[in-house]
């Protein structure tokens, strides 16, 4: 559905996007997820024909975003980081001429508006004038506006940005029933909210993607590389031996406390030590008192990638 | 021509929604009034707008209309609001053509309100019609060119007072500035080349109940060009 080949971005001599490419299927929430200024928003201006690309092509639905804008335009629903709206209409003002703009008919964007007005809890709100609204709000209007003509794509730039956490969940909510319908390419710099409510992750930073996947395979391999944490009572030396004689160990790391040996073991990718490490420990009559794998989370991972890209960068 | 509608009526409604519309409403009629009180609906006076036509309309317009157009596309620069309207189904040149006819509908409005001053006149002489139907005339193709210049201006900058100043006083220059240094200067090729540039001197002809299409020609060319650089200014905006 959507296919980005290759594409940077240059603003003067700032590199914003520096050659990436992705592509997204048909149907299900896609996150694109990196730290402020990674080049999220600049990637989504470029898809949704606001900007043009330095280089490289991106199309939506077959057609190129540069070369045939006018189709891809009808076929994007698009919500701007801030959600600009003209306080001065009323929200079904500006529903409407945002319909008439995509050539909806009457009869179907009175139909249109009131689907967007029920799914967005627009309520009573859609008679008040914008500028009387609360950022919340406005934010729903905007998005309103995006799924006013059903389009295939929907393209949300931080849709929770400013919202309480009621309407954050209220939004997500809404989100992931969208990519039941549409593909809905969201971005957002905040974790937690991709890897509730998106089948896919695209994690860029500084410009270049680092990593993409399901949420559970960025998690799987991260924790592939897993670290095992145990203390145990017995003599440092023979722990240390009998330790690293297990199959799989690449590295561990080694320091007494106060009686209790404590170690930290990096096992080979997809291999978990910590049944090896029991065994060790009751076959020698060692006491064991701690053994957890390092409790990894995609929020490490994402800390891990992104320091990794912006150290690189800062070399180049 | 479906979305220049659209968007010349969205331009339209903003007007009355926002407190411009009645200011600027406010204005020419008091403007106009006094001018017509005071100049033309007079004892011994002619019974025609020609006086308020070539002295005053030229000054009221070039400040009137700016006001009119200032916020045309700086408004949606500041806001926002040009990403969700040029990432939708319309091009650059729909946005401007739709917003230089909403001015330009709510002008007409401004210009019909003048039509009283007619009637007043009526009353008590015989006032010539097809002068005054020229006068109209003249007076629709100079505010279209004023209109046209405001949205330039408005379109490169995202500061509304900038937009006014420099169509202020770029109006001002062709209007005025141009128009006396006419007279002043004595080398023959800079006079009449500033003849030319000057806004007043196209406009007397249809003030004096003339219309020569070179002057018609005039102000639609000029108008075309400042609509077609506005809309390259928004286009350009895309690369930057």
């Amino acid at each position: 559905m959507i296919r980005v080949q290759n594409l940077s971005k240059r603003y003067g001599s700032f590199l914003a996007v520096d050659n990436i490419s992705f592509h997204v299927e048909r149907g299900g929430v896609v996150g694109f997820l990196g730290p402020n200024g990674a080049g999220k928003t600049t990637t989504i201006r470029i898809l949704t024909c606001y900007h043009p690309a330095t280089q490289g092509t991106a199309s939506i639905g077959g057609f190129d975003v540069f070369n045939q804008s006018m189709e891809v335009r009808r076929r994007i629903g698009y919500l701007p980081e801030s959600a600009p709206l003209y306080p001065e209409m009323r929200s079904r003002e500006y529903l409407k001429f945002r319909g008439k703009l995509r050539g909806l008919s009457a009869s179907d964007l009175e139909k249109a508006i009131g689907r967007v007005t029920d799914r967005c809890w627009l309520g009573e709100f859609i008679d008040r004038p914008i500028g009387q609204l609360s950022k919340g709000m406005r934010q729903r209007v905007g998005l309103a506006d995006a799924m006013l003509h059903e389009p295939d794509v929907l393209i949300l730039d931080e849709p929770t940005i400013g919202l309480d956490p009621t309407q954050i969940r209220e939004t997500r909510s809404l989100i992931k029933e969208l990519g039941q319908r549409h593909t809905v390419l969201l971005s957002s710099h905040i974790l937690s909210e991709v890897e509730q409510i998106c089948s896919k992750a695209i994690i860029i930073a500084a410009g270049r993607i680092v990593a993409s996947g399901s949420p559970q395979e960025l998690r799987d391999q991260f924790l592939s590389k897993g670290r095992v944490i145990a203390e145990m009572r017995g003599p440092q030396v023979e722990v240390e031996k009998g330790v690293r004689s297990i199959a799989g160990v690449q590295k561990v790391d080694i320091s007494a406390d106060n009686g209790w040996v404590k170690l930290t073991v990096e096992a080979a990718p997809g291999r978990d030590i910590r049944e090896d490490l029991f065994k060790l420990t009751s076959s020698n009559g060692w006491s064991l008192r701690e053994i957890r794998r390092e409790g990894a989370t995609l929020e490490d991972f994402f800390v891990q990638v992104v320091a990794q890209q912006s150290i690189k960068r800062s070399r180049d | 021509m479906g979305n220049i509608l659209v968007m010349a009526r969205r331009e339209l409604g903003a007007y009355f929604l926002s407190p411009i519309a009645y200011v600027v409403l406010a204005i020419f009629l008091f403007t106009t009034g006094l001018a017509f009180g005071l100049g033309t609906f007079q004892p011994g006076e002619e019974a025609s707008l020609r006086s308020l036509c070539q002295s005053w309309m030229v000054l009221i317009l070039a400040i009137v209309l700016p006001i009119l157009t200032m916020r045309l596309i700086s408004e949606e620069l500041r806001s926002g609001t040009i990403e969700t309207l040029l990432t939708s189904p319309i091009s650059e040149s729909q946005v401007v053509l739709g917003k230089f006819l909403g001015a330009l509908v709510f002008y007409v409005v401004l210009l019909a309100t003048i039509l009283l001053y007619p009637i007043l006149l009526a009353c008590f002489g015989p006032v010539d019609f097809k002068l005054l139907l020229c006068n109209l005339f003249g007076l629709f193709l100079m505010g279209a060119l004023y209109i046209a210049v405001g949205l330039f201006f408005s379109a490169c900058t995202k500061h509304q007072i900038v937009a006014i100043l420099c169509s202020v006083v770029v109006l001002a220059i062709f209007s005025f500035a141009s128009h006396y240094l006419a007279t002043k200067v004595e080398i023959a090729w800079v006079r009449i080349l500033l003849q030319h540039l000057s806004i007043q001197s196209h406009f007397h002809d249809f003030v004096r109940g003339l219309v020569d299409l070179n002057h018609v020609v005039f102000f639609v060319t000029t108008a075309v060009v400042f609509l077609f650089l506005a809309v390259k200014k928004l286009e350009m905006r895309r690369w930057q």
